[in-house]
């Protein structure tokens, strides 16, 4: 954990009390990211990925909860804040981007309302600024005739201009840090390429920092500058980008890579990781990819390994303990 | 691998200038009162393409693109408009034809929650193709017991989760339930509509090796759906590429995916993003699809296309065979392509 994080997370556990008992979805989660750094956030459904931005950002719906753990916002403590301090945050130093962008917009507002409202609300502005900055914050991510389209509906947009609008909306207020939850998934592949490349740009513009939620590892690939492997509620490993691609330490790392299709490589057969991820019921004991790994032996079934150096990532495997 | 151009005696499947459009139009009061006109969605407009027996024709394709009404079309869930379609030289799209070639093929579907009827036990889903309009041909309960266990067994799952519910099942596992339904009355011909697109890579992975497998050892020709590219380079022995309803370009894979041809291929392999290209800098695209009722005159692609002249505006282009110094290696419509305006591209990772 630098110093100069600009967010750090430390030992993060999100869980929600049942009737069967605590149901522990995110687990000693810790990570930072530093300003202007795009950290993504990568694992199958169920991981834990979208819950860990929802605690960043104060959004776990009951009955979840941040169980154990901190979370710091530019030195300051920000997981125990209450909820009238926490949304004077979000917004203003927290800006989000969801992945389906018509529900992210309302449907009976014009999307210049909307931008003109969440500025007002969180930058001390008058109106007429207030509708300068809206209008330019339209052209900036690339609206077509965005002086027309200021008084148009959500629904009169196509998804990705949906999507254009939305990141407006995230930086409205030039916030440090953005968490984006499968911005793109929503999308076509030409469109995804078009708010990738937008999303890339304007943080480089701004100085934000993202932390970038996706299942897929070629977004990543294309974005990041460090990834996190999450896998069932915890970080298998991470490190920078082209390393865990490429060389990576933990087998889940491992199977996962190999297991996505490329349209380079020519591949026979790819590479299979049998079984799935456990549920929140019934994770195992130790190492909780140990009954899928094919390299498993006795520590993995008993202790659960943490994040530990290995090569140029961090990786949560007794085999790097082992190899020193 | 196939032929680019696979002769009829060889096809299994075969459309010819295929067209479905669907009639929009608003209410006839509104269109009396508001003088609003007749409007009408043409999904899928002259695709003429042939499925060799045993090859897989893999067809990608943003949302809106038709793919899936092609789909349809060939299973007969909806008729065309115009063309034919032809399966083992008969036409399958008119009144009474032969239902034997509709109990030849089968669909597996996107959503394998969608698919399965809950209410059901999986061992009764696997059984239905053996059972459904089968009357007194229907067989022994002893016999349809013993194929349904092969069945299970063959996509990887146990025989005694038969007796269970999808429900009880995670979406990879329901996708192999929706596979061996698929399978079970012997087909010849699979379609499979974004068979992966609702499961996780790791899952996703294991699926399709399981198609691949099966397609080996049962010889099945296969229609493979998706809009995700990585995956129909893996799976496909030919892909066409299509948009607004036409194919704009139809190879071999390898041929595609090193040496695309028509513009619109060039921009989608251009934006899929690949863990190879880590740190390269993605051209960025410009434009969207056009509103698919009121497409643009000639080429649809041409408002989005960097070559696009005079001719392209005015004038649909036709599928035609590309001529290389090596011959006849694909088929694209495209007027820069034919017209040899259009440089090579580099070969993608090369």
């Amino acid at each position: 954990m630098t110093a100069e994080a600009l967010l750090a997370v430390k030992d993060l556990r999100v869980e929600f009390p049942t009737r069967q008992g605590t149901l522990v979805a995110v687990d000693r989660v810790s990570f930072s990211v530093a300003a202007g750094e795009v950290l993504g956030v990568v694992g199958e459904s169920g991981a834990g990925k979208s819950l860990t931005g929802a605690a960043v950002i104060g959004l776990i719906d009951p009955p979840g909860r941040i169980g154990a753990g901190e979370i710091w916002l530019n030195g300051r403590r920000i997981d125990k804040l209450p909820p009238e301090a926490m949304r004077r945050i979000r917004g203003r130093e927290i800006g989000a981007i969801f992945q389906d962008p018509l529900t992210s917009l309302n449907p009976l507002y014009t999307i210049g309302r909307q931008l003109v409202e969440t500025i007002m609300t969180h930058l001390d502005l008058a109106p007429a600024p207030a509708h300068k900055r809206a209008r330019d914050l339209l052209a900036e991510v690339g609206i077509p005739a965005a002086a027309r389209r200021f008084d148009h509906y959500p629904h009169q947009f196509s998804g990705g201009m949906r999507q254009r609008v939305v990141i407006a909306l995230a930086l409205a207020a030039n916030p440090k840090l953005i968490i984006a939850d499968e911005p793109t998934t929503a999308l076509d592949v030409s469109i995804q390429a078009q708010i990738i490349a937008l999303l890339k740009r304007l943080c480089r513009e701004h100085g934000t920092a993202v932390m970038l939620i996706t299942h897929d590892m070629g977004v990543i690939a294309e974005t990041a500058d460090r990834v996190a492997v999450m896998y069932a509620g915890r970080i298998a490993e991470i490190g920078p980008v082209a390393d865990v691609i490429h060389r990576p330490q933990h087998p889940y790392t491992k199977g996962l890579m190999g297991s996505i299709p490329s349209i380079i490589a020519e591949r026979e057969q790819l590479a299979q990781i049998d079984g799935t991820m456990p549920r929140l019921t019934a994770i195992p004991t130790g190492c909780p990819f140990h009954p899928r790994c094919p390299e498993v032996f006795d520590r993995c079934r008993r202790e659960r390994p943490d994040l530990m150096a290995a090569g140029a990532t961090r990786a949560a495997c007794w085999l790097v303990a082992e190899a020193r | 691998m196939t032929n680019s151009v696979a002769r009829p005696d060889t096809s299994l499947v075969e459309l010819i200038d295929v067209a479905r459009y669907f009639d929009v139009s608003p209410p006839w009061l509104n269109r009396l009162l508001e003088r609003k006109p007749r409007a009408l969605l043409k999904a899928v407009d002259g695709v003429s393409l042939a499925i060799a027996k045993g090859e897989t024709l893999g067809l990608v394709g943003e949302s809106g693109c038709g793919k899936s009404t092609v789909a349809r079309l060939i299973v007969g869930l909806y008729r065309p408009t115009r063309g034919e379609i032809r399966y083992a030289g008969k036409r399958i799209d008119v009144d009474g034809a032969d239902p034997a070639a509709r109990r030849d093929m089968q669909m597996i579907f996107q959503d394998p929650y969608a698919s399965l009827n809950p209410r059901w036990r999986v061992a009764d889903i696997v059984a239905e193709p053996l059972v459904a309009g089968r009357g007194r041909e229907r067989p022994p309960k002893a016999a349809l017991d013993a194929r349904v266990a092969t069945l299970l067994e063959q996509v990887g799952l146990a025989r005694a989760d038969g007796k269970k519910f999808p429900h009880q099942f995670s979406g990879g596992q329901r996708q192999r339930i929706s596979i061996a339904r698929a399978l079970a009355g012997n087909p010849a011909f699979l379609i499979c509509d974004e068979p992966t697109s609702a499961l996780d890579v790791s899952v996703q992975a294991q699926v399709l090796n399981l198609m691949r497998r099966l397609q080996r050892e049962l010889g099945l020709t296969l229609l493979f759906i998706s809009h995700n590219l990585a995956v129909v380079h893996h799976i496909a022995d030919r892909v066409g590429v299509m948009y607004l309803g036409r194919i704009a370009e139809l190879a071999p894979t390898k041929v595609l995916f090193t040496r695309p041809q028509h513009p619109y291929t060039r921009m989608l392999l251009e934006a899929v993003p690949d863990l190879a290209l880590t740190g390269k800098p993605r051209t960025a695209v410009a434009g969207e699809v056009p509103n698919p009722l009121d497409p643009p005159a000639g080429c649809t692609f041409h408002p989005r296309c960097p070559h696009a002249n005079e001719r392209c505006r005015r004038e649909v282009p036709l599928l035609k065979p590309i001529r290389t110094a090596a011959g006849a290696v694909g088929e694209a419509a495209c007027h820069a392509v034919e017209e040899g305006r259009l440089a090579p591209m580099t070969p993608v990772g090369a």
